[in-house]
């Protein structure tokens, strides 16, 4: 490993803590189509629904929630893969959702993006050194010392043999196919990364690498990540801060910090709470964490519950929340920056309550059998 | 070259109640490019009641002894050694119609992926049924009312009108409790769950393994469980056996193996995930390198190539290159290191990263 490589200075610098990106209102339906013969629009799934979010120059923010609460399609939203239905995203200050391909060609070397899966995203016909230099190669750009040179940089820079230029990706495992994303990646010195779940295929002695790759890169190039990912502890551990999903909706924003030891929206409580975690510490029981247990699955994104979206699993819900949309605000006790989108939101605190909260009801069942 | 190719220990030799017990696996499989020797000498002990967590990374070969006992694998293909002892009745050598009068009756598994574990053709009220219909020779009307109550037993609302529908009309944690219903149908002694919550969001997951834990005290059965995560491990199991590259490198109780780990593996694994308590100034420590195939596995101790610790191996250089150190019985960690030496490497360099 050559984790102590020097890594060349970024081109032009820019200032930490400014923002890069700002999202605001950011919607995307997907339509559904449905009868026969002729298939009409008999619905939408709303993927992701009028979403804010700002990542500043430099920083790592990240995206947390479940399966199918909008996370990648904002990703991919934000990197122009798909088409936004409403909304924009301003990168840098101009407004770059409706721009044409080539208005996007310049910012599209700014913005990058590393993909989940490393075996489908590398094309497996390419060498190595062809992969990494595709995105100069598209954008006419020639190093100084020539693609081959730049080429053998990145390899060192991700911790890869530059030796391996000529190799196809199918000479290599898990861990270091992702390792070639990320050189692809840095390939045009980029100053966004959108990371979608980039290290959750991988084994998890492999995955801490990845992980201190990317934050070597982020730290040492200064480039801002948008870090999506379900492993709460991964993203802890990566990002500045977190915004949590629901459902195609931001329920809760803010620092690291914020959202780990202070959460307030009670999605945000049950997520943390359902973290199995390892107990290291020798004074015995695990006391401290609170225990909740939802009941169900997420709703079906394509006809959400009304008002707030987490109403239906929620334990503190009332007649206001199905009728009245929560705005994500700061609410009273939450820091600068600590948005939460909830009517009756929970105590800032992940400690350990009187009572679990449990609303499965097999599990109530099953619990109240267990202690007669 | 002098590797030591005889078994690992067994663990204590009569265990109470020790209900499972595999002796000296061996599972090879012939592939194109030549055999791969997926299990190597492993040997375990479950008793009844227990649950037992197997931990390793992919190819380490944990869900290949699961579905050995189960005798799932092709035997055109696979070659299977040691003893496989299931409450006094020997499966290596038992017959197909004595596995089949095994299989959902008094052994069951729960799969990865319910979605494609169940059969898309069916309903889910029949696919419950068919076990017990087979295994207790009941009615067809009795075991869908068996079915039934299952359904409602794992939570699943509306247990006689959901019993009707297709596997692809339940959602994912809806499915995989439909797969717990199947599993537990007939009673099992014995229930391997191979990474059953790895497929399901975390708070479904939460869901499930507590849905299981609380079955468990109910059914009674053995449970084997499967997994790659360290936390649903500490949440779930009474013992664990750390699996690396087709041998078992550590045992022990969750206790034991969590907060005083031996193996230099043990170590690496859980110097490398990060926690939601742990120190965010401290980068992650990682294995160095990655599994090795098992088509070449390394000579020796397997873990030779990644351990940081070999050159503090007394004895003789290069001993962990040629000397296959053994698991004990019981408590025990397959590593040529003192147990003096690993005491005092995981209280002076381990434990302090993991604060």
């Amino acid at each position: 490993m050559t984790e102590d490589t020097v890594l060349p200075a970024q081109r032009e610098q820019v200032t930490v803590g400014e923002p890069l990106l700002e999202v605001s209102g950011l919607t995307k339906y997907f339509p559904v189509k449905g009868g026969f013969p002729i298939k009409r629009t008999v619905g939408h799934v709303q993927a992701v629904d009028g979403i804010d979010l700002t990542v500043r120059v430099g920083e790592s923010f990240g995206l947390v929630g479940e399966s199918g609460c909008g996370k990648s399609t904002t990703g991919r939203l934000i990197t122009r893969l798909l088409e936004p239905t409403s909304g924009s995203i301003a990168y840098r200050g101009k407004d770059i959702s409706r721009a044409t391909r080539r208005q996007l060609a310049p910012i599209r070397s700014e913005i990058q993006m590393i993909f989940q899966d490393p075996y489908s995203s590398l094309n497996p016909r390419q060498t190595v050194g062809k992969i990494i230099s595709g995105p100069m190669e598209i954008n006419g750009i020639t190093p100084e010392g020539g693609r081959e040179k730049r080429v053998r940089e990145l390899l060192e820079i991700v911790g890869l043999n530059p030796e391996h230029f000529n190799r196809f990706p199918h000479e290599f495992s898990g861990g270091q196919r992702q390792r070639i994303g990320v050189a692809r990646a840095l390939a045009l010195e980029p100053k966004l990364i959108v990371a979608d779940e980039p290290v959750s295929a991988l084994d998890v002695s492999i995955q801490a690498q990845v992980v201190n790759l990317l934050q070597k890169v982020q730290k040492e190039l200064g480039i801002a990540f948008l870090f999506i990912a379900h492993d709460l502890a991964v993203v802890r551990h990566f990002s500045q801060r977190v915004a949590v999903m629901y459902l195609g909706k931001i329920i809760e924003v803010g620092d690291r910090e914020a959202i780990y030891n202070r959460p307030r929206h009670p999605y945000t409580h049950a997520l943390l709470s359902a973290v199995p975690e390892v107990n290291l510490t020798d004074d015995g029981e695990s006391a401290g964490r609170e225990r909740i247990r939802l009941a169900g699955d997420v709703p079906s994104p394509i006809s959400p519950p009304s008002g707030c979206r987490f109403r239906t699993r929620c334990w503190k819900a009332q007649d206001k929340c199905a009728t009245e949309e929560p705005p994500l605000v700061r609410i009273s006790g939450n820091q600068e920056g600590h948005l939460t989108a909830c009517h009756f939101p929970e105590e800032p605190t992940t400690e350990a309550r009187d009572e679990d909260i449990v609303l499965d009801p097999a599990l109530v069942a099953l619990e109240e059998g267990a202690g007669e | 070259m002098t590797t030591v190719t005889k078994p690992e220990g067994a663990p204590a030799a009569n265990a109470p109640d020790g209900f499972l017990s595999v002796r000296d696996l061996q599972v090879t499989f012939s592939t194109e490019d030549g055999p791969v020797k997926a299990v190597d000498g492993l040997s375990f002990d479950l008793a009844r009641g227990r649950t037992l967590g197997i931990v390793g990374e992919s190819g380490s070969g944990k869900s290949v002894t699961n579905l050995t006992v189960l005798g799932l694998h092709n035997p055109l293909f696979t070659k299977t050694d040691g003893e496989i002892v299931l409450d006094g009745k020997e499966l290596i050598t038992a017959t197909e119609k004595e596995m089949e009068e095994l299989r959902g009756n008094r052994a069951a598994m729960i799969f990865q992926d319910p979605l494609t574990a169940l059969s898309p053709f069916y309903t889910v009220g029949r696919q419950i049924a068919e076990p017990y219909m087979k295994h207790r020779k009941v009615s067809k009307k009795a075991a869908w009312e068996r079915a039934v109550e299952m359904l409602a037993k794992v939570g699943i609302p509306n247990p006689r009108e959901r019993a009707k529908d297709y596997p692809h009309q339940f959602s994912g944690g809806m499915r995989q409790r439909a797969m717990i219903a199947m599993a537990l149908v007939c009673d099992p002694d014995l229930l391997i769950a191979d990474e059953p919550t790895t497929a399901l969001d975390v708070t479904v997951q939460a869901q499930i393994l507590d849905l299981l834990k609380d079955l468990q005290q109910e059914f009674g059965s053995g449970i084997i469980f499967i997994t790659h995560d360290l936390g649903v491990i500490a949440d779930m199991a009474d013992d664990i056996m750390v699996m690396y590259a087709g041998n078992a490198v550590e045992r022990g109780t969750v206790d034991e193996v969590l907060r005083a780990p031996q193996h230099p593996y043990t170590w690496g694994l859980l110097n490398s995930m990060p926690r939601l308590d742990s120190d965010l100034d401290t980068p992650l420590s990682p294995i160095p390198g990655s599994p090795p195939s098992l088509l070449h596995p390394p000579s020796g101790c397997r873990f030779h190539p990644r351990c940081t610790f070999q050159d503090r191996v007394a004895g003789a250089a290069g001993r962990c290159v040629d000397e296959r150190p053994l698991l004990g019985p019981d408590r025990a960690s397959a590593c040529h290191l003192t147990a003096d030496q690993k005491r005092t490497i995981f209280i002076e360099e381990i434990k302090p990263r993991l604060a």
